[in-house]
């Protein structure tokens, strides 16, 4: 640290002498340059570290270091009988933030919320392509433009949302970055002055922290809010120092030129826990990595083959491989830091022998059967190769002969989710929301086959349960529908559950606040810095 | 410089009087360029198109987007028409000095390589000099003092230059000196506490007219490693370019004789031998500017040097077109003119080669 504390002092000095106060700086080494800077264009972990989490709000936010919800930009709201209507009561005396480019003339409004979220979906709104292929992914991805019958002023502090049908994923749905509001007066003047383009590029919010300047691939500078209705931040300014190499992040924090570092290697985290000037914080992420057979194919139609097959792989021995024990085995297709998670689930057992009899049970015999394994390193899957290597070897034991098979990634994508895919695919997902909707029904639901249900598979009990836990918002119910589906998945075996990966943040011991994100983003509200 | 006729030393002939040959030569080059243009504008636009996937799918990741979507998507951002319209915009875009906009960021792409081609110039360029100012003389000496320990000390560094893999190498020197001795930072260009507006984009030139203190001394610091990493691989090329054209002139009758005649081993060697051992010599520096200004994505990650380099292959990982083609495009216009210069530099190192 002795380094930032020399820089520290020599800017102290320096500011002293022209008469500033000192600021205290919060410096985070991120790993990758933001894609723009309008949170509703993009989907990038890096961009809504950069841009929501730092100059906006959303109706409702995510408790601190948990997915559980809380009071946002609205104080509170009401949820009509039937479900459809969802009325929001808007704090008052809410601040857009000042800046050198725009001075707000008025507090947060009703007009913002309707502009923040109409823009996503009217092709109408002047926003709606205000930027060549603009793509509002993640308003479509959640199926917001099928959910929202309309959005309505009540009044100045009131806004109404008209679903077309019952969803109680919605409201944790608004907690997302997608779902941030935006300032209509502000863009009201970028078209104005027939520069709209700057929405993406010089952001605007309620936020904690004020946008002051972006070098391009090399830092992002911020200043704390003055005027946040949450209360004004412990530090002065923060900047991202954009480093793209992990050894190299990793580096920075231990020489102290960086008090936070994202996603290390697994293999420094152990070196990076025995350094005595830094704090290592970890957490289940909400993630699942996962094997998906393709049920529509034979033999893996028949779950007694599925089940064989689930069994016949160490799946510890891949946790160990792969993640260096930054990882744990997974039985369900939810981590457990999820609500619902069913801990009476029991997984299959890593048996061989019993695999092989179960296989020749089935009537099958020299099964030949490709593994698809993703050739670029994901949150929940470090080393998708390895991992296969791992699975081929297991299944050799019991007779079945597999074949490795990679595509570059973008194909990848596409070919894994096609009906007739021959063989078995890893894949995996990070929870968007925290509901559990958004992992069950969007992976496994029948209508995401051909989709994000890569094991083609389709079982009316487990969808019926689906549709039951979305039209009710009682979570008591909802956490007993869910905790069936996740029984009927563990008897069918559509995937075989491989792990949830650990997010891993490290810090320097003088930091502060900092709380893990289930849903892996980097949140710095509420973060001081010691002396 | 040569003027008038020398007794010895190859046959020089008369320097042409004016600008004109020059003038003549270097829009004869410039006329060449326009179908080089054009080919490469070809491979720009057919090589991203290649590659199997799209920008589109690539932006939703792992959420697969709905085929509906997908095509909407498509057709915003024209990549549903054929083949041979989306060139000749693409080609009539050039034209106009419209390189087209990042699909992902949405910004101008002309803009964004201006805004970090002068972070890979600015390093290109200190390690191109580091390289020449210490491979050139290494080279020589090498040749002087041939079959010694010292040409064979030297030569030995440079294989070992040659041959060291720059991430690798990148990486041990910030473990060593940044990371253990702490006597250089880690990463970037300057040191964040810095902050003052791009006017050239050179860190060098930005951090004096900023006038804030320590600020230049800062980007000075940020450059040396980087520096250095870049500089290896050319300094060993240069250096063993350097001596094997040193060797084959210096076994020259002409030296031979210039050192019977008892001119000082400085005049002959250094300004004699060295003249004419420079053309194979220039030859390497240039295709090794181009090979720096094209390729320092290596460095560029590992010392989070905002430059092109990165910039490039991100571009092609996201199937970024707009960027990959315009940036292409603007790389090539830049390694021509550095050949153009290169070969300019040949008339005035050699003047039977002149124009």
């Amino acid at each position: 640290m002795k380094k930032l504390t020399t820089l520290l002092a020599a800017t102290a000095l320096a500011s002293m002498m022209a008469g500033a106060a000192w600021s205290k700086t919060l410096v985070y080494c991120s790993e990758a340059s933001p894609e723009g800077f309008d949170p509703g264009l993009y989907t990038g972990g890096q961009t809504f570290d950069a841009t929501s989490r730092t100059a906006y709000n959303r109706l409702v936010e995510f408790k601190h270091g948990s997915t559980e919800l809380e009071p946002g930009l609205a104080e509170s709201w009401e949820v009509s009988a039937d479900g459809k209507e969802y009325t929001f009561k808007l704090r008052k005396g809410v601040k857009f933030q000042t800046t050198e480019y725009f001075t707000p003339t008025r507090e947060l409004n009703a007009d913002d919320v309707i502009f923040s979220f109409e823009r996503q979906y009217k092709e109408d709104n002047p926003w709606n392509k205000y930027v060549a292929g603009a793509s509002w992914e993640y308003f479509a991805g959640m199926g917001f433009p099928d959910l929202i019958e309309k959005i309505e002023k009540v009044d100045d502090l009131t806004v109404k949302f008209v679903l077309k049908r019952p969803e109680a994923p919605f409201i944790a749905n608004l907690g997302m970055d997608f779902a941030s509001i935006l300032s209509k007066e502000y863009a009201d003047k970028l078209q104005a002055d027939g520069k709209m383009e700057l929405l993406n590029q010089q952001p605007l919010g309620t936020g904690p922290f004020a946008f002051v300047a972006y070098q391009t691939d090399a830092a992002i500078r911020y200043k704390a809010n003055p005027d946040y209705w949450n209360g004004k931040q412990p530090v002065d300014d923060l900047v991202f120092a954009i480093t793209t190499d992990a050894a190299v992040r990793a580096q920075k924090l231990k020489a102290g030129e960086c008090h936070i570092m994202a996603y290390p290697n697994a293999a420094d985290v152990a070196e990076l826990k025995k350094d005595e000037n830094l704090q290592v914080l970890e957490q289940e992420g909400l993630n699942v990595a996962y094997l998906a057979y393709n049920t529509l194919v034979p033999p893996f139609d028949k779950v007694e083959v599925r089940k064989a097959l689930n069994m016949a792989v160490n799946k510890q021995a891949i946790v160990d491989a792969v993640f260096q024990g930054a990882a744990t085995v997974a039985k369900n297709p939810i981590p457990p830091t999820m609500w619902s998670y069913n801990d009476a689930v029991q997984d299959d057992k890593y048996d061989p022998d019993a695999a092989k009899k179960m296989l020749e049970e089935a009537g099958v015999k020299d099964l030949k059967m490709k593994i698809w394994a993703m050739p670029v390193a994901r949150p929940y899957m470090l080393n998708a190769r390895r991992a296969a290597e791992l699975m081929q070897a297991d299944l050799a034991k019991i007779g079945v002969t597999a074949e490795i098979v990679s595509y570059e990634w973008a194909e990848y994508l596409k070919l894994s989710s096609a009906k007739d895919r021959d063989g078995a695919a890893i894949m995996g997902w990070t929870g968007d929301n925290g509901d559990p909707d958004n992992f069950l029904d969007t992976l496994l639901g029948c209508d995401a086959v051909g989709g994000n249900n890569r094991a083609q598979w389709c079982n009316k009990e487990f969808d019926d349960l689906m549709t039951k836990a979305k039209e009710t918002s009682d979570v008591a119910q909802r956490t007993k529908f869910y905790e069936e589906a996740q029984v009927i998945f563990k008897r069918e075996a559509p995937w075989n559950t491989i792990d949830h990966s650990l997010v891993v943040v490290p810090m320097s011991k003088k930091v502060s606040g900092f709380k893990m994100d289930p849903l892996g983003i980097h949140r710095f509200d509420g973060v001081d810095i010691a002396e | 410089m040569a003027g008038g006729p020398k007794a010895f030393g190859p046959p020089v002939f008369q320097k042409k009087k004016g600008l004109a040959p020059m003038l003549r030569f270097i829009f004869g080059r410039l006329a060449v360029l326009i179908p080089t243009f054009i080919g490469v504008s070809i491979i720009a636009f057919a090589f991203i198109r290649l590659l199997p996937g799209d920008p589109v799918m690539l932006m939703s990741g792992e959420r697969v987007m709905s085929p509906e979507h997908h095509a909407e998507l498509m057709h915003q951002l024209g990549l549903d028409r054929p083949m041979y319209i989306q060139y000749f915009d693409y080609l009539t875009g050039l034209l106009s000095g419209d390189f087209g906009s990042s699909i992902v960021t949405k910004r101008p792409v002309l803009e964004d390589f201006m805004n970090l081609f002068p972070a890979t110039l600015e390093l290109s360029l200190c390690a191109i000099i580091v390289a020449v100012v210490l491979g050139i003389p290494a080279g020589v000496l090498a040749a002087v003092k041939r079959g010694t320990w010292l040409d064979q000390s030297i030569m030995g560094v440079a294989l070992v230059g040659y041959s060291m893999p720059i991430f690798w190498w990148g990486l041990l020197l910030i473990i060593f000196f940044s990371g253990y001795l702490g006597w250089t930072p880690v990463s970037g260009r300057i040191s964040l506490m810095y902050f003052f507006p791009q006017v050239t984009g050179f860190m060098l030139i930005d951090s004096l007219i900023s006038g804030q203190a320590g600020a230049f001394k800062s980007a000075l610091t940020y450059l040396i490693l980087p520096t250095v990493v870049l500089a290896t691989i050319p300094l060993a090329v240069i250096a063993r370019q350097t001596r094997s054209a040193m060797l084959e002139v210096l076994g020259d009758d002409y030296v031979r004789t210039a050192r019977a005649k008892g001119l000082s081993p400085f005049r002959v060697i250094g300004i004699h031998a060295l003249r004419n051992a420079m053309i194979p010599v220039i030859t390497t520096i240039g295709l090794q500017v181009g090979v720096l200004l094209a390729g320092a994505i290596l460095t560029e990650t590992i010392f989070s040097w905002p430059g092109i380099g990165k910039w490039m292959v991100d571009s092609v990982f996201k199937r970024d077109y707009a960027v990959v083609q315009g940036g292409l495009m603007l790389i090539a216009a830049v390694i021509m003119i550095v050949n153009l210069v290169v070969d300019l530099l040949y008339g005035w190192v050699n003047p039977r080669i002149r124009h």
